[in-house]
């Protein structure tokens, strides 16, 4: 027998490039995990990479500790090329006990590298996790890289010197495993130990335990059996400019602030606390030196109704909210369409019927957005389709409704709310500005009088002298704004505040294909926070042969007005929508296509293989 | 009141719109109007500063007769329509004009929410215990017991008062007068007009055609003396023809008590003196039993305290005066970043 060569065994320190990796972090609330995952991202952002996130935590604000339901989790996908989604299946799940692991492992990769905090597998946690043996050690683990390490005292030990109590200590446990999270992706420790500083500045032992944790991690990496694992992602090409990490409620917040900004008049906020819609609550109230005024209302209603009212006295008036405050908001979106008032609404969607999940995502609020509201009651409607895109829609949210004079509701989601994205960050100097112009001329005047091209009615703000005026709900006179029950003036009233709407389809871009060619076999047309894994399945689905293009929709009513020919050049099209069909049935029924339907409904965004193999199974139908 | 401008003389009619009225004849709501319209001129506040903002109810075409900014909203939300234009321009005088179903039944939440909050407004809340607009149900300040089209055996709701309702939400102006009595009634629009922060003015009004002499009892000039008291800061609480009646305090019960002076060795001594600064005076007044006690007539409650309007635009200057104009590159710049070349 010839001696076979030499294993040779990577060093420690020499690091395998790849091209990317996709990680979870599972453990309890309490765990920190998203505090785990934020700044492994900041690291891997300031790394260079391109990447995507995604929390997942659960509804209840302290489940008891060790529960299944009591799993919090973020997950990160990081590359070298172009990532559009936060991943599928994880390569690597950290598992702070034993509840996440069994919740989460049926999603790893084969083959893929789990790192358990062992010291927390104690037999109540196994107990209320619902397992029977201990997975470390009954074999169920075999065909996964494990690594159970005994966080918990790992950590004890490093941060011994501090002086905390062992409760205190303890929690430093999340920056331990960060720390070795660091090592694996030869990623730079200066960005978490400065935000642990800022963080807990004023309690200096907090600041040594965290970074000791942090510290003692990365170099159990190095000594480690586990050393073999140490890679590093290089940074992807992408366009010139600077980058920040984006997500989708603070790209919201600060595009209504740009807006603001851009149509120099103030900004006011009416909103009421509701998941996953109160960040931006919490993020526009910091603002008051930009013009922005935030009110917390009593409710729903009177958080529409006082931005209304605020519109109507010349601010751009918002309300930002989720499905179950949109079903509340309904009567003032009317009467909003009916003075003809700019109005933004958000509906950052959730699971629904009613409470459904809150903290979950879905896009079943779409016929809610077009239709949902007693009589003929128009508005524009918006969709975003990233987090860093939810910036440019807030913009052209205020930019239509201050032109047509309309409620204009944008759409996000959940998984657009608390996903984020690397995101170039706009010369402010390239944003167009918005036209905001007060009618104070009172010759001819009426407040029912209208821009001839946008159909717009002019916009007489209190104050404004010799323009005194009276508008409501009640149906009024196309000629004169006085109420009126006319049965001809109503079905003109009606008429044109259709067309109004519909005329912004002149004024908004042409539908593009994302991917593809402009015609061919298949079309998959996708709205809203589908984007990154329609995107990346077409993709996927192209190189390997099929033709297949993707169009994605960020205008929904008016739809931009290419879009019938744009479905008319391809055989078949494919609507993937979190939902049960909703999107194909407004096409259906506007286009006479029969488009068809992908739904799913299980408050999870669409992963990349689901819709890949749907294409593929479409095709081959 | 806020920005008061030397503005032209103005009269009356010039707070009069080109709408035709569309009360019923005989409503109580055009005495108000009218009084409205009279007192108008003597704010000195010029028309276009002037809104008039309103909910659903017969009382809320009011913004429709006026000639200033109107806005004739939603059932019960007038009062967070006008709270975001007062947030918006605080230099505003808004007026709300709403009635007790809109106010107090689709509406209370909104109502006790702006009093609390104390936003700088003028409310005239429209009494007249029946839902007019919508043809004669009871409102949730009709009588027990009383027969309308929805209640045929009698309605079983405990009514609401008004001004009590609003004492307990802790608004800092309370009072309460009668449509037909123009003189009290003015006063009372002029008072309202006054104070900063939200002021609330119940104004009793009859609905001849759905719920007509509902105040009869007390609102009719031959009892108006001896079955209200106009209450008056400063000044002891006294009613009847020659105010020879008054109220006294009960101090083992802590109750009011309705004697007549010079009866049981009364004297004018112990009769309580008003104070607009008393919550709980304020709240006795407002919920006496009538006929035991007269109905109280007046400014039951006046308080100063920042208005909710005031202190935004005070956090709104705080900041700029500690971040300086909000810049916005430095806003997208803020935290980490890092440069692609
Ligand atoms: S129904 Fe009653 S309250 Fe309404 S206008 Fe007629 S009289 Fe006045």
């Amino acid at each position: 027998m010839a001696n076979p060569e030499p294993q040779s065994t990577p060093l420690p320190h020499a690091a395998k490039e790849v091209s990317g990796a996709v990680v979870r972090f599972v453990g309890d609330s309490g765990d920190g995990m998203q505090v785990t995952g934020s700044q492994f991202t900041v690291a891997a952002a300031l790394a260079g990479n391109d990447l995507a996130t995604f929390p997942d935590f659960p509804a209840e604000i302290r489940a008891p500790a060790g529960t299944t339901y009591g799993v919090s989790g973020f997950q990160i996908n990081f590359a070298s090329r172009d990532v559009f989604t936060p991943g599928d299946s994880p390569d690597v799940l950290v598992a702070m006990n034993p509840a996440a692991l069994t919740t989460n492992i049926r999603d790893l990769k084969r083959g893929g590298l789990v790192i358990v905090n062992s010291g927390a597998f104690t037999a109540t946690n196994l107990k209320k996790a619902g397992y029977e043996k201990n997975p470390l050690e009954d074999g169920s683990l075999d065909g996964f890289n494990v690594f159970a390490i005994d966080i918990s005292k790992s950590t004890l030990a490093a941060v011994e010197h501090t002086g905390l109590s062992k409760k205190d200590a303890e929690r430093c446990k999340n920056f331990w495993t960060l720390g070795l999270m660091f090592w694996i992706y030869d990623r730079d420790l200066a960005s978490t130990i400065k935000w642990v500083e800022a963080k807990f500045g004023k309690r200096q032992e907090l600041v040594d335990a965290n970074v000791a944790a942090l510290k003692a991690g990365h170099a159990y990496g190095e000594t480690a059996e586990i050393s073999h694992f140490h890679y590093k992602v290089p940074p992807a090409a992408v366009a010139p400019g600077t980058y920040r990490n984006i997500g989708g409620n603070t790209a919201l917040a600060w595009g209504f602030v740009a807006a603001a900004q851009l149509a120099e008049r103030p900004l006011v906020l009416g909103a009421y606390p509701i998941t996953p819609a109160s960040d931006v609550l919490h993020e526009l109230s910091r603002f008051k030196h930009f013009g922005v005024t935030t009110i917390q209302a009593e409710d729903e209603i009177a958080a529409i109704c006082l931005a209304l009212g605020a519109s109507y006295a010349g601010s751009i008036g918002l309300t930002t909210s989720s499905g179950p405050g949109i079903a509340l908001k309904g009567e003032a979106i009317g009467l909003a369409v009916s003075t003809e008032l700019p109005l933004v609404i958000v509906n950052i969607q959730r699971g629904g019927p009613s409470t459904g999940l809150p903290t979950k995502t879905e896009q079943a609020d779409l016929f809610q957005a077009v239709y949902g509201r007693n009589g003929e009651a128009p508005v524009c409607v918006l969709a975003a389709s990233t987090p860093g895109d939810c910036f440019y829609m807030a913009i052209e949210a205020v930019r239509l409704a201050v032109k047509y004079m309309t409620p204009v509701m944008l759409l996000t989601d959940g998984y657009l709310a608390n996903g984020a994205e690397p995101w170039r960050i706009p010369d402010i100097a390239d944003l167009p500005k918005i036209d905001v112009t007060f009618r104070t001329d009172p010759e001819g005047f009426h407040p029912y009088l209208r821009d001839e091209t946008t159909l717009a009615r002019n916009w007489a703000i209190p104050g404004t002298p010799e323009l005194m005026h009276r508008i409501g709900g009640i149906e009024k006179s196309f000629k004169s704004g006085h109420i009126s029950y006319d049965p001809e003036n109503h079905e003109l009233m009606c008429q044109t505040r259709a067309e109004k709407v519909a005329r912004i389809a002149d004024d908004i871009p042409e539908l593009q294909i994302e991917v593809g060619e402009d015609s061919g076999k298949l079309l998959v047309l996708g709205w809203g926070s589908t984007y990154g894994a329609i995107r990346e399945a077409v993709q996927r689905a192209r190189e390997r042969g099929l033709s297949v293009s993707h169009a994605h929709l960020k205008y929904i009513n008016p739809f931009p007005k290419n879009l019938g020919e744009v479905l008319a050049r391809f055989e078949r099209v494919l609507i993937p929508e979190m939902n049960l069909g909703q999107l194909v049935k407004i096409i259906r029924s506007q286009y006479l296509v029969p488009a068809e339907s992908y739904p799913k409904i299980q408050g999870q965004p669409f992963k990349i293989d689901e819709v890949e193999e749907r294409i593929r199974l479409v095709m081959e139908s | 009141m806020s920005n008061v401008v030397p503005a032209p003389k103005l009269t009356r009619k010039d707070f009069e719109s080109d709408q035709d009225v569309r009360w019923c004849p005989g409503c109580g709501d055009y005495s108000i109007l009218a009084n409205v319209q009279r007192v108008m001129p003597e704010l000195g506040v010029p028309r276009e500063k002037l809104v008039f903002v309103s909910g659903i109810g017969c009382s809320s075409r009011f913004p429709y007769y006026m000639n200033t900014y109107g806005f004739h909203t939603i059932h019960g939300r007038a009062p967070a329509v006008a709270m975001g234009i007062k947030a918006a321009n605080p230099d505003l005088t808004v007026w709300l004009v709403t009635g007790d179903g809109d106010g107090l039944s689709i509406g209370g939440n909104h109502l006790m929410h702006c009093l609390r909050r104390n936003v700088d407004l003028n409310i005239l809340l429209f009494n007249n215990r029946i839902y007019g607009l919508t043809k004669g149900q009871y409102s949730p300040t009709s009588e027990f017991g009383k027969i309308t089209k929805s209640s045929p055996t009698g309605s079983v709701d405990f009514p609401v008062d008004p001004s009590t309702f609003a004492i307990g939400c802790s608004a800092s102006f309370v009072a309460r007068s009668i449509d037909v009595d123009a003189t009290h009634l003015t006063e009372m629009l002029r008072r309202t007009a006054a104070h900063k922060g939200a002021s609330f003015l119940e104004i009793y009004q009859n609905c001849n055609v759905f719920n007509d002499g509902a105040f009869d009892a007390f609102r009719e000039k031959v009892h108006r003396d001896d079955r209200t008291i106009r209450v008056q800061h400063g000044k002891p609480l006294l009613f009847g023809k020659d105010n020879t009646r008054g109220l006294r305090i009960d101090s083992r019960t802590l109750s009011l008590e309705a004697v007549t002076l010079g009866e049981n060795g009364v004297t004018e001594q112990e009769i309580l003196l008003h104070d607009e600064t008393n919550p709980t005076l304020a709240y006795m007044l407002a919920r006496m039993p009538f006929p035991d006690f007269p109905v109280a007539l007046g400014v039951l409650y006046a308080v100063d305290k920042p208005t909710y309007d005031g202190t935004l635009t005070a956090q709104r200057d705080a900041s700029l005066k500690k971040n300086g104009q909000g810049d916005l590159h430095a806003l997208l710049h803020s935290g980490n970043t890092w440069q692609v070349s």
